[in-house]
């Protein structure tokens, strides 16, 4: 295994590093074949080692690389560790990065930067692997930042926009709050373990559980300190509330992009980091609140956002917030088999629904808003079965009698009864925002199908469309569609879709059992916790079925609204404008941010320099002694003869007279 | 290696060279230049390939009896191995940086870079405490020169303010240096190091070295002369400036303060840090609104600077060689950047930020190594500094989470102000016609660059080739301090575990009660 295992990870470093050196010095079919062969095969690679270890027949292991550092008792090299956890994160990772790599192949066809956009992609996976890899959390840090760069590039990929340069700071820098965090809990960490190796961490760290340290002053309970600054990184990483407001902006990206790094992988780090680090966030019962509650609200706040907004990826990236909500709070309960699951199930059916959006976006001449959609169901019937197949699984349709249900049904359902079924305060609330937050996620989901795929086109409004046809909406009259004709994606992005929408059907129904039920699969690569899980079958009906019940009520709410009665939306704005204001606005967080945070950084930095430096410092410094010298100087006029090396060679030939003098 | 003097032979083959380039033509003084650091390098090479890790802690020692007591006495540890083979690395690319750039008294800008050299490697490699000192002040010889002979509009300014800051602090110094030869009885370092001063008399030459190392380094608030020096100077004198000598205030830190000093060092860390912890902020922050690239650059070299002053001050292990790490890092990447800027100088004749925009169109190869050093410069890990920040501030956090909290905020105020730098550079629209017609990097500048771009990545990836030599001299010095070395406020007290895990629940008991 030890070889797959390097050759899963460093293919895609290489084939990154090829397609870029050799850039447009070749054709970009080479950057595009190169890059995406070596995904191909690390993907055709990842899954025997995921069956081996469904099946029992694997154990965890550890591929060493190569020294890193050694700094007194601090020590941690590269090394690549497969267990059971990183083998589901391997799949995941490499096969939706492979698909990704394929579809960009039809979708950034035009784009002259094609070599660029492959070697990104490229890197990022990569990255990505060493993250999930990690066996010691510095390594895992390196993975981090490396996502973070690979992810900096790719939302500036276009960056001849302002917005896209704009966007790429943003999510570079909210996410180094969060590595503020990050970097404090490790070195938390290793100055409560001395060692930065994660097995060892997990080990030593019940032991811990009952110690005390002193932090800024304080004196908090060591696991509850550590594991709250842990968890700060996760948050920016899974752009959780507070720290969420740069994945919406990442949205500059393009598409495939978002369904990747901004959907699928990267986003889920922290739900990762907090797996890995399982054992040692059980003993630290105040962090897991906190993971609770922040995870409980995102997922509800993120979800209102989305029944809002018009652009079609801003709405699933909104979604995309609020999934990783049901992950944390799943993992804040205590049952991270579950979370993973659910991370697992909505990689693919997330991916699915972005590389559809951006099927649609491609048929639509490059526009994203929703409100100039509409009808292309007839137009585009592939792309449109299989958000079709996307919708119905991050709604979670299914029926638990049947035992039947899509990939959301499985994993998302199984979030709400395990926190009904932990029975605290805490996880009782976050149930129940959790079950008003799948209502929202089916009313958006379903607004988002019939905005698009129902009703009349209203294409003509859109200025891409306008420039398309060469028409305004007054010349096209009675035909909205203004003569245009969305065409299907090519082949090689339906292809991508039509795995995905597999993976969207089945991947709850094939893998539910041994992700939720099987202690014996993830051999003890992640805390799971037996009771919890048997309690979480043991839930009464009415909570199993309060998901399916919502959803249900979701979809009557959009079809009413968007469908039988298209007024209503209109008139509920009317009715209640601060509401909707507050709510479009996105609560008004990057306002906010940008008054406390942005805006005074540079105003105090324009004082700092002016008032500062040049106008205490050096006024009252160096110049302030200059004036003094000028003044009393007129005696040593002649000396001064303002030439730079007279003065150096006074003070060379001072020099050697003070020493001589002392030393004689 | 036995008995030839190889310290000796790195100090005069750049002076010979720096001679020999008075009395040729210009461009013989390019080449002869370029030939002479490039030997020099060698030697550096063989320097370190001979030095032997684990041995003596003294290597390559040559002593000559001067005059009463002054010595003329060479030698080298990991630390000072590794500053020297800084400075011989970037010596050639210097030269190469100014090939075409300078063309006016080119015999005498050679010259002064190559006895820049010999002065450098002279301080790192001096075991007399006054030669030492001669090396240190003199060094500012030639800086000050290549400010005010060959800098830009505003050199008379910039190279006055930086002569009258060091000459204040070394004044001071040297007072403290005759103080303690007379107490000690020798001007040795190496004895020195281990001499146990009174601790009275620590308080005040410890104070009398900070005067003069605050200022080399530059700490808040004595640093405001770097920015000025760095606008005015020619690029490779930029490079020379924040790669070697920001480092002489480090290595004066490491090297005399703290072995020498130990009980004022752990009494006065409360004044580094305040210090340190103030330059990180203001400085990032000031840093952000710069319109002229050199300064924005300039005032991050302050706050990395910042980062090392408080690590040193940490007293452990991490932390000291986290500060020779961000030391060695910054070096590189510093000078990266400031021929970064040189590349597109040369082209534009302006370090204003907004003259440029989408240089990643027309120059992409060069948006490459600057996005690389750029990256560098905040810490990404895979790089130089990312090394020397991580166990720099891991030193820290044992010694306060206060002050790890503070310095930990430049991580985010660092990627701030670089990526905003970035993106109005190579990112956006081209707005400027002729900053869009600029071509891309040629040879000599792809020489440069690549160069730099290697020794980054080797720092970041493999750091043991760096961290090897001086791990012995790390562990001697933390031995030192560690009588004096304050605790820290972390204090972990070890309690009886907890029974069981958060998220424990009695499941069966539930089942027998028929709950469901």
């Amino acid at each position: 295994m030890q070889t797959q295992i390097l050759l899963i990870v460093f293919l895609p470093l290489l084939a990154s590093i090829i397609a870029g050196i050799v850039n447009k010095n070749a054709p970009s079919v080479f950057a595009k074949s190169i890059t995406t062969g070596a995904l191909f095969v690390s993907a055709i690679l990842s899954w025997p080692i995921f069956f081996a270890f469904l099946n029992g027949s694997a154990t965890a292991e550890v591929v060493p690389v190569l020294k890193w550092v050694q700094s007194g008792s601090m020590s941690f090299d590269w090394e690549l560790r497969v267990d059971a956890l990183t083998a589901v994160m391997l799949v995941v990772i490499n096969s939706v990065s492979a698909l990704v790599h394929l579809y960009s192949w039809g979708y950034m066809d035009e784009d002259p930067d094609q070599p660029r956009f492959f070697a990104y992609l490229s890197l990022f996976t990569f990255a990505m692997l060493m993250l999930v890899t990690a066996n010691n959390l510095v390594q895992m840090f390196f993975g981090w930042e490396g996502v973070g760069l690979a992810s900096y590039l790719l939302i500036g990929f276009w960056f001849k926009k302002p917005t896209a340069g704009a966007a790429a700071i943003k999510a570079f820098v909210v996410n180094r709050v969060g590595d503020l965090g990050f970097m404090l809990g490790i070195f938390g960490t290793y100055l409560v373990f001395q060692t930065t190796s994660i097995p060892e961490i997990l080990e030593a760290a019940p032991a811990m559980s009952g110690s005390s340290i002193g932090f800024l002053g304080m004196r908090l309970y060591t696991m509850d300190i550590l594991c709250i600054l842990l968890f700060i990184g996760a948050m920016g990483k899974s752009a959780q509330l507070l720290l969420h407001t740069w994945l919406p902006d990442a949205m500059e990206g393009p598409t495939p992009v978002s369904a990747l790094i901004h959907a699928a992988t990267m986003v889920t780090a922290g739900v990762f980091m907090l797996c890995r680090l399982s054992p040692m966030f059980e003993t630290a019962p105040t962090a897991l609140a906190i993971v609770t509650v922040i995870g409980a609200a995102t997922c509800f706040f993120a979800a209102t956002i989305g029944t809002t907004q018009w652009d079609i990826k801003r709405v699933i990236a909104y979604s995309t917030c609020s999934q990783l909500g049901y992950m944390f709070f799943a993992a804040g309960v205590g049952a991270y088999n579950v979370a993973m699951f659910h991370l697992f199930t909505h990689a693919f059916f997330k991916a699915l629904l972005f590389l559809g959006a951006g099927s649609v976006i491609h048929a639509m001449h490059h526009e994203q808003d929703m409100r100039y959609y509409g009808g292309l169901r007839k137009q585009i019937p592939f792309t449109f079965y299989a958000m079709l197949a996307g919708t119905l699984a991050i709604t979670g349709l299914g029926v638990y009698h049947l035992g039947v249900g899509f990939a959301g049904f499985w994993s998302k359902d199984a979030v709400l009864e395990v926190a009904f079924a932990r029975g605290t305060e805490i996880s009782v609330m976050s149930f129940w925002l959790g079950v008003g937050a799948a209502l929202l996620t089916s009313f958006y989901s379903w607004r988002l199908m019939f905005l698009t795929f129902w009703g009349k086109p209203r294409w003509i409004e859109s200025e891409h469309i306008q420039h398309s046809v060469h028409k305004t909406p007054a010349d096209a009259g009675e035909d909205t569609t203004g003569g245009y004709h969305p065409h299907e994606s090519p082949i090689a992005m339906l292809v991508p879709l039509a795995l995905l929408t597999v993976g969207a059907v089945a991947a709850g129904q094939m893998f539910a059992p041994k992700f939720l039920d099987d202690a014996a699969f993830w051999a003890g690569s992640i805390f799971y916790n037996e009771n919890l899980i048997q309690a979480m079958h043991a839930v009464p009906y009415w909570v199993k079925y309060s998901a399916l019940v919502v959803m249900v009520l979701g979809f009557i709410g959009a079809y009413i609204a968007y469908i039988a009665k298209p007024d209503i939306p209109a008139k509920f704005v009317a009715a209640f404008p601060w509401l909707h204001k507050f709510v479009f606005n996105k609560w008004y967080f990057d306002e906010l941010y940008d008054r406390i945070f942005v805006k005074p950084a540079f105003w105090f930095g324009r004082q700092f320099w002016k008032l500062g430096d040049i106008g205490t410092i050096d006024r009252f410094g160096p110049n302030g002694i200059a004036a003094v010298v000028e003044r009393s100087s007129v005696a040593a006029k002649s000396i001064q003869s303002g030439y730079l090396y007279s003065y150096a060679l006074i003070m060379l030939l001072g020099l050697v007279a003070l020493v001589t003098w002392v030393l004689f | 290696m036995d008995g030839f003097p190889i310290l000796t032979a790195m100090l005069l083959v750049p002076l010979l060279a720096g001679i020999g380039c008075f009395f040729v033509a210009a461009n013989a003084a390019r080449w002869l230049a370029l030939m002479g650091t490039l030997l020099t390098f060698a030697l550096g090479v063989m320097l370190w390939v001979n030095y032997e890790i684990g041995g003596p802690q003294w290597q390559f020692t040559e002593t000559a009896e001067l005059f009463a007591g002054f010595k003329y006495a060479l030698g080298i540890d990991g630390i000072a191995l590794m500053l020297i083979m800084l400075s011989v690395f970037l010596m050639p690319i210097c030269i190469l940086a100014s090939w075409n750039s300078i063309t006016k008294r080119v015999g005498e800008y050679m010259a002064a870079f190559l006895f820049m050299e010999v002065l450098m490697i002279g301080v790192f490699a001096a075991q007399d405490l006054f030669l030492f000192y001669i090396f240190f002040e003199a060094g500012l010889i030639p800086m000050y020169l290549i400010i005010g002979v060959w800098g830009g509009d505003n050199r008379i300014y910039a190279s006055y303010k930086f002569f009258l800051y060091t000459l204040f602090g070394s004044v001071l110094m040297l007072i403290a240096m005759f103080w303690m030869v007379a107490q000690a009885g020798t001007s040795d370092i190496p004895t020195l190091m281990q001499y146990d001063f009174p601790v009275a008399a620590q308080f005040w030459l410890f104070l009398a070295f900070f005067a003069s190392f605050a200022v080399k380094m530059p700490m808040w608030p004595v640093h405001t002369w770097l920015p000025d020096a760095h606008v005015q100077a020619p690029t490779a004198g930029s490079v020379i400036l924040a790669g070697v000598l920001l480092k002489l205030g480090g290595y004066g830190f490491i090297r005399f303060s703290l072995p020498m000093f130990p009980d004022a060092s752990a009494e006065l860390a409360w004044l580094i840090f305040a210090l340190s912890m103030i330059a990180v902020v203001y400085t990032s922050l000031v840093a952000l609104v710069q319109h002229d690239m050199k300064k924005l650059i300039a005032y991050s070299s302050v706050a990395h600077m910042a980062l090392v002053t408080a690590s040193l001050f940490a007293f452990n292990v991490q932390g000291l060689e986290g500060a020779m790490m961000i030391m060695l890092g910054h070096g590189l990447v510093s000078g990266a950047l400031f021929l970064c800027v040189g590349v597109i100088y040369d082209r534009l004749h302006t370090r204003e930020i907004d003259r440029y925009g989408g240089l990643s169109i027309n120059m992409p190869y060069y948006a490459t190594f600057f996005l690389l050093f750029t990256m560098a410069s905040i810490g990404l890990p895979g790089t130089s500094n990312f090394i020397g920040e991580f166990l720099a501030l891991a030193g820290i956090y044992q010694a306060s989470t206060w002050v790890a909290l503070v310095c930990t905020t430049g991580i985010i105020l660092g990627a701030g102000y670089m990526l905003y730098l970035y993106r109005r550079v190579a990112f956006g629209a081209q707005k400027n016609e002729d900053a869009a017609a600029m071509p891309d990097m040629d040879a000599r500048e792809w020489g440069m660059m690549a160069a730099l771009a290697a020794a980054v990545m080797w720092m970041g990836v493999y750091p043991e080739s760096f961290l090897a030599p001086m791990r012995a001299d790390i562990a001697a010095l933390d031995a030192r301090l560690a009588a004096a070395a304050p605790q820290g406020d972390s204090q972990l007290q070890v309690g009886p575990p907890r029974a069981q895990a958060a998220n424990a629940i009695a499941f069966e008991a539930h089942d027998e009660e028929g709950a469901h």
